[in-house]
Formats: C-alpha cells, structure tokens, sequence
C-alpha cells in the first residue's frame, strides 16, 4: 500500500481521474486502431507481444513484440488519455520484425499491438496489464 | 503416464500417518505413542531419483505450533479444488480421519485440544533427521528450498538472515530460490548468495535496468543423480517489487515470464535433460496455470501459498508437489526415470511431530548455538494468552493474531482505522500460554516494519480494500499475488469474492458506532508494513509489545467484522 501522505493524496486523486477516463480513452484507442487498419478485418496469428501480467512500476512497464514478416506494427496503450505509443516500420532488409520498449501506463488496461502484413492483412495480440497499489503480499 | 496406481500409492503413504480416534480422551503420551519415527519416515524406497523439498521456513529453527487456515477461498476454475479445500472436507478428500495426526497437522478445527494430544511440529533438527533418514536410504537424493527461509523471526533480523543460513548449510541443500530474502536489501542478499556452497536459482530474475537475465542468479542447474541427468529450474517469486519494498532491490525486476521457462525447459532438454524440475514461489494456484502453458516440466515444487497437501495434484504430465511451511513438513518423491522421461512416482508429505522425530544433535546445538547472544531477550515473557483464547494468522480474512494487531495499532497509535498486511506466515499461540518476545517477533519480523499513522479518506480506504482484494480473488491465477485480505480494525466490512474489482467490497462501518465509512470523510488509520521508502513510525513489534504488556493477560474475542458472499 501506499501510504505515505504524499502518496495518499496522489492515489486519491489518480483514482478520481482514472473513473473519468476509460470512455474517452476507449474511444480514442478505437480510433487510433481505425486509422491504421482502415477497418479491415484483424487476424490472431502470427503476433506475439510480451508484457508482464502486473507492472511493477506503472510509469515504466517494458513490452516487446514480434511479428515476422510484417510491414508495420503499432502499440496502443488503450486506457491511456493519448493510447498511441510506437509505430515500428521495418524496410524490405530489416533481418526481423520485433520491437521494444516502455510505456507509462495511467492504470489496469489492455495494451494491444497491431501489425500489417505486405499482402495488407492485419493481426493482433493484446495483454491486460494489471497496475496495482500492492504491498500486501506475503 | 502416471498410473492410478501410483497416485494410490502416494494416498497410501500419507494414510500411514493416519492413527486411532478419540483424541478427547487421549493423553500427549497415548497419541504419539501412536506415531513413531520409524512410522513417519516408512516409504519403500522406488525408481532411482530422490527429491526432498522444503519450503516456506520463514526462519522458524525451533518447533511451532501452525493451525492452518479456516477458510482459503478458491475463485473461478480454481474454486472447490485444492488447496481451497478446508478443515471436515478437506479430511474426507483424502482420507484423513478425525482426531488423527493428520488432523492435527493439516487441518485447522480442534487445533487447540489435538495440539495438546500431538505437541508442536517443526523445528530444523529434526528436519534434519528426515533428511538423513531419506539420505541413508538414498545417498544422492535433491534437497531443494523453495525459498522465504533467510525471514521471519527475531535472530533472522537481527543476524541479517545469517543464523538460518548457517543453519540450512549445515543441511546441505542442492539448490533454492527466492522471495522475502530480498527484503534483506540486494547487497545483502548477493553477500550471501556469493558465498552460498549451492546454486541460487531463479530464471525470472531479470536485471531491471537492460530487462536481461541478472547475473547473480543462473537460471537453472543440472545433476547427475542414480544415473539420470536432472535439471532443476528455478522460479522465484514473481511480484517482489508490488508485495514488497522494490526500492530495497531496485536492480532487479521479476515477473512469471512463462514463455522464458518454456524456452529454458526446451533449453535443457535440448542438453539431454532426462527430468525437469521446477523449484517455484509462485504459489500453488499460479504453477497449476504455469504447468498448463509449458510443457515438459515433469515436476513442480510448489511454494509461497504454504499450502501443504499430501498428495501431488496432476496437470497435464506435470505434478504439482506442496509441502506447506514453518517447518512443518517435508515431502519426499522418488521418481522412476527410464528411457528420457519420468515413468512414474512415489510422495509422502512427512510430518514433522517435533516430539516423536528426534533432533539431529549437531544441527540442535548449532541453532542453540545462534540464539545464545540473544536468549534473554527471546524468552522474556511479555504477557500470556487468556483460556479462551488461541493466536492465529493463517486464513483469508482476519485470523486472532491480526486482529490484536489491529487493536494495538489503533490503542497505541490513537487511530480510528488499523490496518495489517495478510502475510501467511506468524506461528499460533496456545491458550493460557506466555506470549515471549519471540513469539511477538515471529509474526511481525521484517525490514521495513514502521508503524505509520496518517489520514484517508473513506473512499481511498474503500479503493485500497477492492485493490489487495483483487490480489487475491482475480479468477486469472496470474494476477494474483498469494497473500490473504488485509487485516483491517475499527472497521467492518462486506465481501463478494466472486464479483471483479471495484464491486467486491461494500457495506464499510464502524462497528463502535454502527455509522457507514463517508466516503468524503477523511479517518485516521494506523498500519504498518508500508512499501513506501522513508514510511515513519515505531516499529510494529514495539507497538505489539507495548500493548500485550498494559493487557498482561489478552483475550481476542471472534471476529465478526467481516461478512464474506460469493464463496
């Protein structure tokens, strides 16, 4: 837990915001989806991202993904105020088609990666990562 | 793979233990003279492999007396299978008969009175002699710790884990993995481990700042043993830095990384591994998913939810083996490996009756040996239990111990509120019995232990409680972290376990007024165990201390705070 003044005060205000948060934020995922996948149809296979089950510090939660072959992958934190968080483009010579990095992430969502194939189909994979008071555990 | 017959077997063994009724009418000396040493070490040596494992010690060195939980709540797929299986069921499941030892040992109901029939359980002397014993029968049987050894008691912190190192050194273990001893701080713990004469296992310890492999720990390690090469995996606990302090190992970073172990798993095989081990803190819940999702572990050794079941639980080709905690038991599984793969098994779960195993004499004068600086201190007797009245921790919700901590902090800190994490170890008192300092510090013990007083509001209480709530009853076993509900004083409550977060937790009162928590209104709450650095405060074992010595004698009447629905 939490439980400094400091911290109190923060948590008590994160948790105010985070309740106004998850429709704007879902609408603005979608959207940002939309844009790079024009609303074609999103396979399953062929994508795999990694990142773990709970943070252990939500600002910087690190994730990977990997999808051979691909044109193009984006990273959507779908419960963040701006969810678009990289796009990794990999020309006709890169050996392989996987990134990494850390993302901020404003509370429990999903994170969801999407990439677009050179015969223009797409595929995605999404994780729930869980970010937590904690401190109880034992 | 694994046969009926084997699993008969392993039900068999454990039936071994089981004696005659009646344990109203039975003396301590009538009931173990119905247990003997020799009865609880029989097993009929099988196939070519030895494994002994042990985990969960929490630096108990000298025997105890551990009534297990009440009520441990299973959610979603896991609900009504064990370990979330309790007391008169949890008997009828496997055989056990009432007022058996094994009543006594693994199940939580009459604990007072069969604990006067079978006296306390543990202590590393005697642990010692079992694993002697099973050496004798097996000169190169695996001894394997699960790990939370190097925390919990008095000499623990104030040697810095040293005394029980050099306790379990003197046992000659193969091999452990990890979670409260990083609570030591990372330097300390690299101090020890550098100098460990076994290997320090852990594939999911990662370096936090590169997100690598850290060097300190080696994933896995191989053996040769009656001919069959062995690899055991390490897993250690995967949420350190959220359950506990990360700024105490900020290095570090953990996690389950199952698609790692799969590819350690494929790794070893790869170099003619012919048995896969997993030695695992994860806890018993998350290695039944892990063990679904990997494949080709053949044996997982269960920790951190100090579950103790006598019969390994099968997913898959993978058993699942749980040896409780404290020092309470030890399990042994001889394993029959032919032609690349394990063909089949035998367990017991060996209960250690502290008063029918005889104590190994070295390993018992080496633990006087670390106590004598400080002897004085340990025996001195604070207060003692009322009649009526039986210390506990272990369960879901508020056991006796917590909810006198939870008095103390709200008496000695002049709060309204208390709060007290829902750890799973801390011994049990007896009735009408000193309460030492020892005992005080055996359910308090730890690094960051200040008891801070400070404001929240109704509804950040509320968030708190649906937070360490979803920690434990999330239906995705990887989210949850395997402690029990926070403790909470001053303060009732409703719970629907099967309900998601935020809707959980309802009906929060103060039951002194009967008057519903305002949600705006802002209340005084004491805790202690904070993972935040700089927390200030007295530390909890003198809040504890203070407060048993004005009582001189405490009676804890039952808990009625909490209303549990869902289960």
């Amino acid at each position: 837990m939490k439980l400094t003044r400091r911290h109190t005060l923060m948590l008590a205000a994160g948790s105010a915001v985070a309740a106004l948060l998850p429709m704007r934020a879902a609408a603005a995922a979608e959207e940002a989806i939309a844009a790079f996948t024009g609303g074609a149809d999103v396979g399953s296979e062929g994508i795999t991202l990694t990142a773990p089950e709970i943070a252990e510090n939500g600002n910087t939660v690190p994730i990977s993904v990997s999808a051979p072959g691909a044109e193009a992958i984006i990273i959507i934190a779908a419960g963040n105020p701006e969810p678009g968080v990289a796009t990794f483009n990999f020309g006709p010579l890169a050996a392989a088609q996987a990134g990494s990095t850390r993302i901020r992430l404003a509370g429990t969502q999903d994170v969801v990666a999407i990439a677009r194939m050179p015969d223009g189909s797409f595929v995605q994979a999404s994780r729930e990562v869980k970010v937590t008071i904690g401190g109880c555990g034992g | 793979m694994i046969s009926r017959r084997d699993f008969l077997q392993a039900s068999m063994a454990a039936s071994a233990i089981v004696g005659a009724s009646g344990f109203g009418n039975w003396g301590r000396l009538a009931a173990q003279q119905s247990l003997s040493q020799s009865d609880l070490l029989q097993f009929d040596t099988f196939g070519n492999v030895s494994l002994i494992h042990i985990t969960d010690i929490h630096a108990q060195l000298k025997p105890i007396w551990f009534r297990e939980p009440e009520i441990n709540l299973g959610v979603g797929s896991n609900k009504g299978h064990v370990p979330h299986i309790t007391g008169a069921d949890f008997r009828k499941l496997y055989g056990i008969a009432d007022g058996s030892a094994s009543h006594y040992a693994l199940s939580y109901d009459d604990f007072t009175a069969l604990g006067q029939a079978y006296g306390q359980m543990g202590g590393m002397d005697r642990v010692a002699t079992v694993v002697n014993s099973i050496r004798a029968e097996r000169p190169d049987a695996l001894l394997l710790d699960g790990g939370d050894t190097w925390h919990g008691s008095y000499t623990c912190y104030h040697t810095e884990g040293q005394d029980v190192v050099n306790i379990m050194n003197l046992l000659k273990p193969d091999a452990m993995t990890f979670h409260w001893e990083f609570t030591l701080g990372s330097d300390r713990v690299r101090d020890i481990v550098n100098n460990l004469p076994f290997a320090a296992l852990g594939q999911n310890i990662f370096d936090a700042e590169w997100d690598e492999p850290a060097e300190d720990f080696a994933p896995y390690k191989f053996f040769e043993r009656g001919g069959v090469k062995i690899a055991v995996i390490g897993q250690a606990f995967p949420y350190m830095p959220i359950a506990n302090p990360g700024w105490m190992f900020p290095e570090y970073s953990f996690g389950i990384r199952d698609q790692r172990m799969q590819e350690m798993v494929d790794e070893v095989r790869g170099q003619g591994a012919e048995l896969v081990v997993c030695l695992s803190h994860n806890g018993f819940d998350v290695d039944k998913k892990m063990a679904e999702r990997v494949t080709g572990i053949d044996v997982i050794l269960s920790g951190h939810t100090h579950d103790a079941l006598p019969e390994p639980v099968l997913v898959g080709e993978t058993i699942i083996v749980a040896s409780g905690s404290n020092g309470k038991f030890v399990s042994r599984v001889d394993l029959d490996v032919r032609d690349g793969r394990m063909m089949g098994f035998r367990h017991k779960l060996i209960p250690i009756f502290s008063d029918v195993i005889t104590p190994d004499a070295d390993v018992a004068a080496a633990i006087d040996a670390e106590r004598a600086p400080f002897l004085d201190d340990l025996t001195e007797v604070i207060g003692k239990t009322a009649d009526d009245t039986l210390l506990y921790r272990r369960g879901n919700f508020n056991g006796s111990w917590d909810d006198l901590i939870c008095e103390a902090l709200i008496e000695e800190r002049d709060a309204d509120i208390s709060l007290s994490p829902g750890v799973r170890w801390g011994p049990s008192i007896m009735p009408d019995q000193d309460i030492t300092r020892e005992d005080i510090w055996n359910v308090t013990s730890m690094t960051y232990p200040n008891a801070y007083r400070t404001e929240m509001t109704g509804e950040f209480i509320h968030t708190i409680m649906e937070d360490v709530a979803d920690n434990l009853f999330n239906t995705d076993p990887y989210y949850q972290q395997g402690g029990d509900m926070v403790r909470v004083g001053g303060m009732g409550y409703r719970i629907d376990v099967s309900k998601p977060i935020g809707e959980r937790i309802s009906d929060l009162t103060l039951p002194r007024t009967g008057e519903a928590i305002d949600p705006s209104k802002t209340y005084v709450v004491a805790g202690w165990a904070s993972v935040n650095e700089g927390t200030e405060g007295p530390p909890i074992w003198d809040v504890v201390e203070n407060h048993i010595r004005k009582k001189g004698t405490v009676s804890v009447a039952p808990n009625t705070s909490v209303t549990v629905a869902g289960a």
